[in-house]
């Protein structure tokens, strides 16, 4: 926008005393913006309606990924891994002897790592103070609104193998 | 607007507080007068002064308005503050050099002279103008004013360093182009 009085400081001419620059909005302007902008948001969540149809339109159960040997993991001791790609990170517990447990490591709430808390059989969210169950993945306490995608482990031989992943949109 | 213009003559002017009357007459601010008359010095002097808002090109009261609420219009007419944006700060009222805005504390906003913009703007004088018996207010062409009084119309006034252009004018003797205020010398203090 040019200035219409070049001479004055800015500051000047931002609140100019003048009734002439004062610089109005008038109403079928503001009506503009305000349609213009309630339409980029209509447009927004379509887009993001498209995004979310078209992921859970896409094939859920990918390729068993081997995740860890029977025999790498203490009682509750806890790997990380990432299934279903390398950027969904998930956590491998070994609850007992024989049971072993995986869940994504995304909190429901607002996506931090959740850890795991042997002493307590629970995953807590350091951000929010969540908690998880470690056996069903549940929501304890804290304001997740699911419980956690639980990752289908199978042990084949002397192998874990991470074989498809629960449906997380429950 | 018609090309006529306010002169004020102080010179002329006998006190008679038409113009605080007539311009309380106004219904846009019907028994709150915005011209006053001042006397000096009563006991010693008759002499007295009218003072209505000299319009400044650059007005100092807007200027420091913290609010935006003093608007100059297309004629160069300051206005009243606005009542939606005036936070009754009187900060116009110290800051004008003539002792133009009044705070209504009642109303909680500044009310000033307009020179009557409802009138002027259709061509008509301002009410005190048009009653004031000896045309110390006078509200003519400045080929009327020229033909008719002795004195110098001007508009140009130096309050120290700072340099007010205004739309009203004022009658000084000859040969004076410009007001010079000693501003140090009008602040009072207490005599030794």
């Amino acid at each position: 926008m040019s200035r219409s009085h070049p001479s004055l400081p800015l500051w000047k001419e931002d609140v100019s005393f003048r009734a002439a620059d004062e610089r109005f909005v008038m109403r079928r302007q503001f009506g503009r913006a305000m349609a213009l902008t309630s339409l980029g948001m209509f447009l927004g969540n379509l887009w993001i309606l498209g995004r979310t149809w078209t992921r859970r339109l896409a094939p859920r159960n990918p390729s068993a990924v081997v995740v860890a040997g029977v025999s790498e993991l203490a009682i509750g001791q806890v790997k990380v891994f990432a299934y279903p790609t390398q950027d969904d990170p998930c956590l491998l517990i070994r609850l007992s002897a024989t049971s072993w447990v995986a869940y994504s490591q995304k909190c429901t709430h607002l996506s931090c790592a959740v850890v795991y808390e042997s002493e307590t059989g629970r995953l807590a969210c350091p951000c929010h103070h969540g908690y998880f169950s470690a056996a069903t993945g549940e929501v304890l306490q804290g304001p997740p609104p699911r419980r956690l995608p639980r990752v289908h482990i199978e042990p084949r031989g002397f192998e874990l193998v991470a074989v498809g992943m629960e449906d997380d949109r429950a | 607007m018609s090309a006529l213009a306010f002169f004020i003559d102080p010179s002329r002017c006998i006190g008679c507080r038409a113009c605080e009357r007539a311009c309380a007459e106004c219904e846009t601010h019907r028994g709150v007068s915005m011209i006053h008359v001042d006397f000096f010095d009563r006991r010693e002097s008759i002499a007295s002064a009218p003072t209505v808002c000299m319009h400044c090109e650059d007005p100092t009261c807007a200027e420091v308005c913290p609010a935006d609420a003093i608007k100059q219009n297309e004629d160069g007419i300051v206005q009243s503050s606005l009542k939606p944006r005036c936070v009754a700060c009187s900060n116009c009222v110290l800051a004008c050099p003539f002792g133009v805005p009044k705070m209504i504390v009642p109303m909680e906003q500044m009310m000033k002279c307009d020179m009557c913009y409802d009138r002027t703007s259709a061509g008509k004088r301002p009410m005190c103008a048009t009653v004031c018996p000896s045309q110390a207010l006078a509200f003519v062409s400045p080929e009327e004013i020229a033909r008719d009084r002795r004195e110098q119309p001007v508009n140009v006034f130096h309050f120290g360093n700072q340099e007010v252009v205004t739309k009203v004018h004022l009658m000084l003797p000859l040969a004076r182009t410009a007001l010079e205020i000693d501003v140090a010398d009008q602040i009072w203090e207490e005599m030794p």
